[in-house]
């Protein structure tokens, strides 16, 4: 049972009944990026590219599969807030919008799972 | 009801560069997602073993793959640096219209300088560990 009243529930949270959240989130989700991406940019470049040997080997590194899911999850959820925005704010026809953010929700969670899973692969083989 | 004004109604603004970096924010965003799923790609090719990884590469390494990946590196250095400038935004900091273009010209110098970086770094990278 919660002690607030009706009103003070639904007071500051707009019609989606959110409030702040989305906003909150997307700056978390940067705060987040900018040591994460740092990191794997600078690390990554220092890597001989064309050898599978050396690159699933770093990637297969504990702390360097820890990280790297770390940021596919935060760049895909981060990226996920800001097209669903980009499509509320452009796309005003309701079917296409409703299918557009359909379609941005499905390839965010598919290429982030893939992601995830694959260096999940690269660990532990 | 469907007369009413949707935002974002740009159209009643005078026009000033720091508009364009902002709808530029965005452009470089939804870019960046597209370079997100391409890095999702790379990592199930490496995770597929070493033939899958030696044909993504050589995919990758085709001369509009590589117009697309300086793309993908402006634009995620762009954001990257636009995003820290909002950042500081959020903190009620640096709002004032002259320091607003000041940051924004900053933004625009540091991203080109980083993007020539990063795509210098790359190509040694990229030319690295060939089998």
């Amino acid at each position: 049972m919660s002690l607030r009243t009706p009103l003070g529930k639904v007071l500051g949270s707009g019609s989606a009944g959110e409030g702040t959240t989305h906003w909150w989130v997307q700056r978390v989700t940067a705060i987040a990026l900018i040591p994460l991406t740092l990191w794997f940019a600078v690390s990554i470049l220092r890597k001989p590219l064309q050898s599978h040997e050396a690159m699933s080997g770093w990637l297969g590194h504990p702390w360097v599969a820890v990280f790297t899911i770390l940021l596919a999850i935060t760049l895909a959820w981060h990226s996920w807030l800001g097209v669903q925005v980009v499509i509320e704010d452009y796309v005003h026809a309701k079917g296409a919008k409703t299918g557009l953010l359909l379609l941005s929700t499905f390839v965010h969670f598919a290429a982030a799972v893939a992601a995830v899973f694959a260096v999940v692969i690269l660990a532990v083989s | 009801m469907s007369q009413r004004p949707l935002s974002p109604h740009l159209g009643v603004y005078k026009f000033t560069y720091t508009m364009s970096l902002s709808i530029l924010h965005r452009v470089t965003g939804v870019a960046t997602t597209v370079g997100f799923v391409t890095f999702a790609w790379w990592l199930m090719a490496l995770a597929s073993g070493p033939e899958a990884y030696a044909a993504a590469m050589r995919c990758l390494s085709s001369p509009l793959a590589k117009l697309l990946l300086v793309g993908f590196t402006f634009s995620f250095v762009y954001h990257f640096c636009n995003g820290i400038r909002h950042l500081v935004w959020d903190t009620g900091r640096g709002l004032e219209r002259a320091q607003a273009r000041r940051s924004g010209a900053l933004v625009i110098v540091a991203a080109v300088l980083l993007t020539a970086l990063v795509v210098w770094l790359g190509c040694a990278a990229l030319a690295s560990g060939a089998p």
